[in-house]
């Protein structure tokens, strides 16, 4: 009978009863998120993982602001038929730069997270300009209107420094350099490619993604980022049943 | 008194300019348009601040006697919006499963692709819908079992008005290709410090008219309205965190990436439903379904412990949503440990709802309210058990990335939210606008029996092309190869898809028939109607049996 009583209480204080609420509430979210900003393991030890390149920087942004993620999942699981049919499944370490994740929870198209380098880039643009011309099941919209959007890299800067506030490791030569760099990606033939894989390293797919040599436009920007989906973590030195990486 | 118009005058003037100079320094041109409204707006009340004025109460005539001690203007802007917005959200919802099933129908210019049409929808429905609905019965229910008007009229305003002019802002930011890709928290940094002070308005208010309360005892709807209120703002103000690329542009970075990010994103995706779309609407339950059907809630302990164990348990559930990915197994696990925990007091809610018409189950027959309401409770049941069982890893690892999840969240939303919420509008337009009974209740059956036809085909078809495509895509021939291409599962899904506009489609009928209802007992028409529905109990023949008045 007593705990009845004692609930009374409760019942008669607003007060109590809604820090009473918030504590019950609180403790969840506290024992499952706050260790995985401390435990050593939560995420693997890699070798290839590196802040994205300006120009994937915009492309993943026009990934973000279309809802790509909304139909795309970024994050293969560990199954035998997702292996087989997009590769390596994921670890926590390929998304540790990525401000917001994009795993995503449906695949009304498949999983990207491997997608780079597995078709090229007059494939993406064409499939990007009208996907039913390629895959004619597809339900995918069309997005020719990202030929027309001129990427200007005005505050490119402050992109990466925003990231640099929410623990990116861009180096201020990456910072000093991003505008350079940005367009150095899209135009093979300019001198500052060499630059860009100095700071980004060979995993940075330099090319005219779009076919319109004398732009630099988001539909460039989206298929740098597609490109390098999944290509960092050298998995030749990763081994999955090492101590470090049982989770 | 020369003080607070001063300070108004100030204070509007001051915001004005803050706009004006946002608007012109702005990076993008969503932030922009959105600095113009908040400008447009501060103008519009610098300027009635000159001469004030009381919002004149909506409709004609004076409300219910019953009614006349309460607050009811901003209860009656409230529920017409709830109305106007639960058809606006069905109709997203026709349009963008059209596109699944028409891919032509993204016309493929930038603000009409699927991409930016599916917040749209989700928003309108949960926040814009759901959330009004919430604020509007949570007003109504709050000063009739205090015994006492709202705290203040002038806040209460503020957050009804504050709520929708969010919604404006976060639907034209989707559109315009503004959000931060967190499901169900996709608006940009800015839109989310609005909500929040909006939301510390609304926790006032409802804690200030609790403060009031001229009963000894918190009725037990409170509790879950308050649970609901304090843990959303739990919710939105850590999810949000980011850092915005300038202070005069909508870009923003969230303040935590990949795993962490994840975890969090889903600690608070399942939370919206767990206590946006779950404890809030439990407490219109237990005081719409009693009041409708004259009968005392069944079981008070059972109250009780549902309501501590349902808000404990809740909050753990989040990491169901990333089985097999590349979060730590141990996390994973207590997710899914505590997700079929969760099956025992969300059953104890609907146990409590559906036993409360003990001694009352005739009126399923003669009252089409209480059949929604009824209805609603059994969808809730059914989803709740739905749920645990989709958070197995072994079901989950066929069932995530398919339809089924869409189905399941769908059974809760059309059958559970849209229902009991039906319920509660019908219960209260005659009230609140001083009629003797609702226009029409032949057309709450209508309603009724449109919008379950339009849930069966939809959750139907989702869980058989959900769990088609996931036997699908894992289907290996005997020498280890997969069976299907990825498009093939595409092509399969088709005929599903047309199966669900034609559900939604049934819905959304529902909803203009219900809007139409509405807008004619607000006019104070009464439709001639068949005997056996004047035996039901409205505003003129309910004896306040319970809870207390």
């Amino acid at each position: 009978m007593s705990i009845w009583t004692h609930h009374k209480k409760i019942e008669k204080n607003a007060t109590l009863l809604l820090v009473l609420s918030f504590i019950v509430v609180a403790i969840g979210g506290l024992v499952e998120i706050a260790p995985l900003f401390y435990l050593q393991n939560t995420i693997e030890k890699v070798q290839g993982m590196r802040p994205y390149t300006p120009l994937e920087l915009v492309g993943r942004n026009v990934y973000i602001r279309e809802g790509c993620y909304l139909c795309h999942s970024q994050m293969v699981r560990p199954m035998r038929d997702e292996v087989e049919r997009y590769g390596h499944f994921s670890l926590a370490a390929e998304s540790m730069y990525d401000h917001p994740f994009q795993w995503g929870s449906k695949r009304t198209g498949p999983d990207l997270a491997r997608v780079g380098g597995k078709y090229s880039n007059d494939w993406h643009r064409q499939h990007l300009i009208a996907p039913r011309s390629l895959v004619p099941e597809s339900i995918m919209p069309g997005y020719a209107f990202l030929m027309e959007r001129d990427v200007d890299g005005r505050d490119i800067v402050d992109h990466l420094r925003a990231n640099v506030t929410v623990g990116v490791p861009y180096t201020e030569e990456m910072i000093r350099n991003a505008q350079r760099d940005l367009f150095a990606q899209a135009r093979p033939d300019s001198g500052d490619v060499d630059g860009l894989i100095e700071r980004y390293g060979d995993t940075a797919v330099v090319a005219d993604f779009d076919g319109q040599p004398n732009r630099v436009t988001e539909m460039d920007a989206l298929i740098a980022y597609l490109q390098m989906l999944g290509t960092l973590v050298d998995f030749s030195t990763y081994d999955a049943t090492a101590r470090e990486n049982l989770r | 008194m020369v003080s607070l118009q001063a300070v108004k005058l100030t204070l509007f003037g001051v915001a004005t300019l803050f706009a004006l100079v946002a608007a012109g320094r702005a990076q993008d041109q969503m932030f922009a348009f959105h600095m113009m409204i908040f400008a447009t707006l501060a103008l519009i009340f610098f300027f009635r601040s000159f001469k004030p004025r009381a919002l004149t109460p909506l409709g004609v005539g004076p409300a219910h006697p019953s009614e006349e001690r309460y607050e009811i203007s901003v209860l009656r802007f409230g529920l017409i919006a709830t109305v106007f917005w639960g058809c606006v959200g069905f109709l997203m919802g026709v349009i963008v499963a059209s596109q699944l099933a028409w891919p032509a129908l993204n016309l493929d210019l930038p603000w009409t692709t699927f991409g930016r049409l599916r917040p749209v929808h989700t928003s309108a429905v949960i926040f814009a819908f759901g959330g009004t609905a919430l604020i509007t019965t949570s007003l109504y229910v709050v000063q009739r079992t205090s015994g006492a008007p709202l705290w203040s009229r002038n806040l209460a305003w503020f957050v009804m008005l504050g709520y929708q002019l969010f919604i404006l802002l976060a639907a034209s930011s989707y559109v315009m290709g503004g959000s931060q890709s967190r499901e169900y928290a996709e608006p940009e940094w800015y839109i989310d410090l609005w909500l929040t002070v909006v939301w510390v308005a609304y926790l006032a208010l409802f804690l200030g008219t609790l403060f009031r309360r001229k009963e000894p005892h918190i009725y037990v709807a409170n509790w879950f309205y308050l649970a609901f209120i304090v843990t959303v703002a739990m919710l939105h103000v850590v999810n949000n965190l980011a850092v915005p690329v300038s202070f005069f542009g909508a870009k923003s970075y969230s303040a935590f990436s990949g795993v962490q990010d994840a975890l969090t994103q889903w600690w608070y995706g399942h939370n919206a439903v767990g206590f946006f779309l779950t404890a809030g609407f439990l407490g219109m339950m237990y005081y719409f379904v009693p009041k409708q059907a004259e009968r005392p809630v069944y079981s008070y302990r059972l109250s009780i412990v549902h309501f501590w164990a349902l808000i404990f348990l809740y909050i753990w559930a989040g990491p169901h949503h990333l089985h097999y990915t590349a979060l730590p197994n141990w996390a994973q696990t207590l997710g899914m440990v505590f997700s079929i925990m969760l099956w025992m007091p969300s059953w104890g809610g609907m146990i409590n709802g559906l036993m409360t018409l003990s001694g009352a189950w005739d009126k399923l027959r003669t009252d089409p309210i209480i059949r929604m309401m009824v209805a609603a409770i059994a969808f809730y049941g059914m989803s709740t058990f739905e749920g645990p069982l989709m958070s197995i890893r072994a079901v989950n690892s066929l069932s995530h990335y398919t339809d089924w999840t869409i189905g399941h969240v769908h059974s809760g939303a059309l059958g559970w939210v849209g229902m009991i919420s039906f319920g509660a509008v019908y219960y209260m337009a005659p009230r609140l606008w001083g009629r003797e009974r609702l226009y029409s209740l032949a057309m709450v059956s209508w309603h009724f029996w449109l919008a379950t036809a339009g849930i069966v085909l939809y959750a139907s078809a989702m869980w058989v092309s959900g769990i088609m495509q996931g036997l699908m895509w894992r289907e290996t021939n005997e020498l280890g190869f997969l069976v299907y291409s990825f498009a093939e599962t595409v092509e399969a899904m088709h005929p599903f898809y047309v199966i669900r506009v034609l559900g939604g489609v049934l819905y959304l009928l529902g909803g203009l028939i219900m809007a139409w209802n509405i807008w004619k007992t607000i006019r104070g028409d009464v439709r001639v109607e068949a005997e056996h529905y004047t035996t039901v109990p409205g505003p003129v023949s309910a004896p306040a049996a319970t809870p207390a008045e």
